[in-house]
């Protein structure tokens, strides 16, 4: 008997070990699935991080038309749009769109624009130099503001990818970054 | 064994079986947890069934009659919580400790006072869920599914008693599923190797590892849901860099397991009863095992087939679509099974086999609206419309829970010591087998034309197809009460008295010893052939 409860006892341990893994590796699907959706474009993320424009060969033989769509999420009165509906770029080719956005509001705000790019393999290609959303955009009330974004469209994009959209949402931090100025401010006292 | 030997042995034991309250309370007895496991999860099924009725007469008429859409949504939240988590499961786990013991030869499951835990926290788990329907602002609201930013940012303080039933749930699952490989990996009567175990210990002992492997998933998604909601993290808040889309990989990749967990089982039980009734060996045993293994790898390999409309790429979606329909082939191997056990066996039709044979067509229903699912392109038609409603009542109604009634109507006589009233269990097989196609049939249609899933109000055109489902809706929670007057008819030990063997074909252990099974059984193991 005592020899049964030792072979329980080690299998139960294990059993335990197993569900603290698998309860980890929900965590850990988190971290994982930055780096597949960076990796394979999977969800149409674009990085957040300035892409430097090497000098490369612009292919005049292909134009691909780049949408731009904005949207507010619930709860942002700002209005935001972009200066252009649509642009046709050579691939290699920089090019600067400005966004506009204005607070309408009577206090001062914070935005977060997000983008997304459809189809989500484009992404891979969109190379963003500069952009409004590697940042937070502050606004006082009543102000407006016009946001430029540089972009090109990585020579090597695919052949079947002629058009491909832009959207940014723009989503309301004001409470969220007054907290982390706040903090910022505890910090310099 | 003569009946003098019996009575004594009753005898024997009736010492050792405490009285009162505290006998259920403190119960570290197989047969008693399982009593109260298969007790609550009956309970259960007529709170989440009268939840279903509320949807059901609101569904009676277009427009909105009776209840609010925000208690609607509740409705259909609850209801699949409960159903899912009160209902299908703990009856599988009651079955397990009633018969997984007896069936091995083992005295008892392997680690008893877990047992005790495992159940008695899982009124607490359902006391949160359904309590959180009286708090200010309703229950959780947002699809038994949870989906992120339904539920971290508008689903208000339910979300927190979601979270929290839900992580006792599966604390509770996962004990039982450790107490069930324990107990068949370590307790086996001398002999009993894996390749000689019923299919019911085999198919449980494959869904208790599914369980250990995504019940902590689970528990981590919610737990993201509960700190995006309270604690600022933005696990699947896009404006803090996160994304709702992950919230559903996550939670899939524990939903798509979890469908197997509920229809395993099923599996085991009528792999026991058909052969019992067509008096022939289950054709096939080990492919039966070896498929049972299968859908379990498969089912990790799956879970996006829930989200091909949310923007995945095309060799993403193909992969996902071939990998689903794969797992048709271990389905149809075990389907094909069951007919061959019947081919030229003596059949005979008692309730328990009526059950089975309804389970083996009906479940095959379901399966077939399931591979309709899974082709990608048609799934855009499909998605989020009463077809898919119907797709999953078919495995679930028709495929899990009768497979569970029939088990009840099996293990009955085993139980109670008593034949259950053979005439109302006829009449309950046959109202339900009707109803329940008039309830779930008819939603393929409304969903092929279009009508969403979650609505408390639809489009005039569905009028008539939802008072048909309707009418067969109430049929079929009107006809379980019949279940319920058989059950407390044996329970209060009414009716004949059952022999150690009351079928004639039956094999196993659990049928050597007598009716009802005594309180402790094969303290010695038995002899395996």
């Amino acid at each position: 008997m005592s020899e049964q409860h030792q072979n329980n006892s080690i299998l139960v341990k294990r059993l335990l070990l197993t569900v603290a893994g698998m309860f980890a590796f929900g965590f850990a699907l988190v971290p994982l699935y930055d780096v597949f959706c960076e990796v394979t474009g999977f969800n149409g993320r674009t990085s957040n991080e300035a892409a430097t424009y090497e000098m490369v060969e612009i292919d005049e033989s292909r134009t691909i038309r780049v949408q731009f769509l904005t949207r507010n999420a619930k709860g942002i009165p700002w209005k935001f749009e972009s200066s252009v509906k649509e642009v046709r770029i050579h691939p290699g080719e920089t090019k600067v769109v400005n966004f506009l956005a204005a607070n309408p509001t009577q206090s001062d705000m914070v935005a977060q624009a997000i983008p997304s790019v459809a189809p989500a393999e484009a992404s891979l290609y969109l190379n963003k130099v500069e952009c409004f959303c590697f940042n937070q955009q502050p606004l006082t009330a009543g102000a407006n503001t016009k946001m430029p974004m540089q972009f090109y469209v990585d020579p090597d994009i695919p052949d079947h990818i002629t058009t491909f959209t832009l959207s940014y949402t723009l989503y309301d931090v004001t409470a969220q970054s007054s907290q982390s100025f706040k903090d910022e401010q505890k910090e310099t006292e | 064994m003569s009946t003098a030997v019996d009575a004594t042995h009753h005898d024997a034991h009736h010492d050792h079986k405490p009285s009162g309250i505290g006998r259920w309370l403190f119960t570290t007895n197989h047969k008693d947890i399982g009593t109260l496991y298969l007790w609550f999860s009956l309970i259960m099924f007529f709170v989440g069934g009268a939840m279903a009725m509320v949807i059901r007469a609101e569904l009676f008429q277009p427009g909105l009659q009776l209840v609010e859409p925000h208690f609607f949504n509740q409705m259909t939240t609850v209801h699949g919580l409960v159903m899912i988590f009160g209902a299908v499961m703990p009856a599988f786990v009651g079955l397990a400790n009633w018969m997984i013991p007896m069936m091995i030869g083992a005295p008892d499951m392997a680690l008893p006072r877990m047992n005790n835990w495992s159940f008695w926290i899982l009124p607490f788990a359902f006391c949160i869920l359904l309590g959180s329907l009286f708090s200010a602002g309703g229950g959780p609201a947002f699809g038994w599914t949870a989906y992120a930013p339904l539920s971290t940012q508008y689903g208000g303080d339910s979300t927190a008693y979601f979270v929290f039933s839900v992580h006792i749930m599966g604390i509770s699952s996962i004990m039982g599923a450790i107490n069930v490989i324990v107990t068949v990996l370590n307790m086996r009567a001398p002999g009993m190797t894996l390749m000689k175990m019923p299919m019911f210990v085999w198919t449980w002992l494959i869904t208790a590892f599914l369980l250990i492997a995504v019940m902590p998933v689970l528990a981590g998604a919610v737990t993201m849901l509960l700190t995006d909601t309270y604690f600022g993290t933005s696990f699947f808040d896009a404006a803090g860099g996160g994304d709702p889309v992950m919230y559903q990989h996550i939670f899939w990749f524990f939903g798509h397991p979890e469908v197997y967990i509920m229809i395993l089982p099923s599996f085991g039980i009528v792999s026991a009863i058909i052969p019992a009734f067509a008096r022939k060996k289950l054709f096939g045993y080990s492919s039966m095992v070896y498929a049972t293994a299968a859908i379990a790898l498969l089912s990790f390999l799956v879970w996006a087939h829930h989200m091909f409309t949310t923007g995945m790429p095309v060799f993403a979606e193909l992969f996902f679509m071939y990998c689903t329909m794969i797992i048709a082939v271990p389905t149809g191997v075990k389907i094909f099974n069951w007919v061959a056990t019947m081919w030229r066996g003596s059949l005979t039709f008692e309730t328990p086999m009526l059950f089975a044979l309804a389970f083996v067509i009906l479940f095959t229903i379901g399966g077939f609206s399931g591979l309709m699912l899974a082709i990608t392109p048609a799934d855009f038609q499909y998605h989020d419309t009463y077809f898919v409603v119907a797709h999953f009542h078919y495995v679930l109604v028709t495929g899990a829970v009768f497979s569970i009634m029939a088990a009840a109507y099996y293990w009955l006589p085993k139980w109670s010591g008593y034949m259950y009233d053979t005439t109302l269990s006829k009449v309950h097989f046959w109202l339900s087998v009707i109803s329940v196609n008039i309830l779930f049939f008819p939603m393929h249609f409304a969903g092929l034309a279009g009508m969403p899933r979650r609505i408390p109000d639809y489009a005039t055109q569905f009028a008539d197809v939802n008072q048909i489902t309707s009418i067969g809706g109430f049929a079929f929670g009107l006809s379980q009460l019949v279940f319920l007057w058989v059950v407390i008819k044996c329970a209060q030990k009414k009716g004949e008295k059952a022999d150690s063997k009351p079928w004639e074909g039956a094999e196993g252990f659990e049928w050597s010893v007598p009716s009802p099974a005594p309180y402790h059984t094969f303290e010695k193991p038995p002899k395996v052939e």
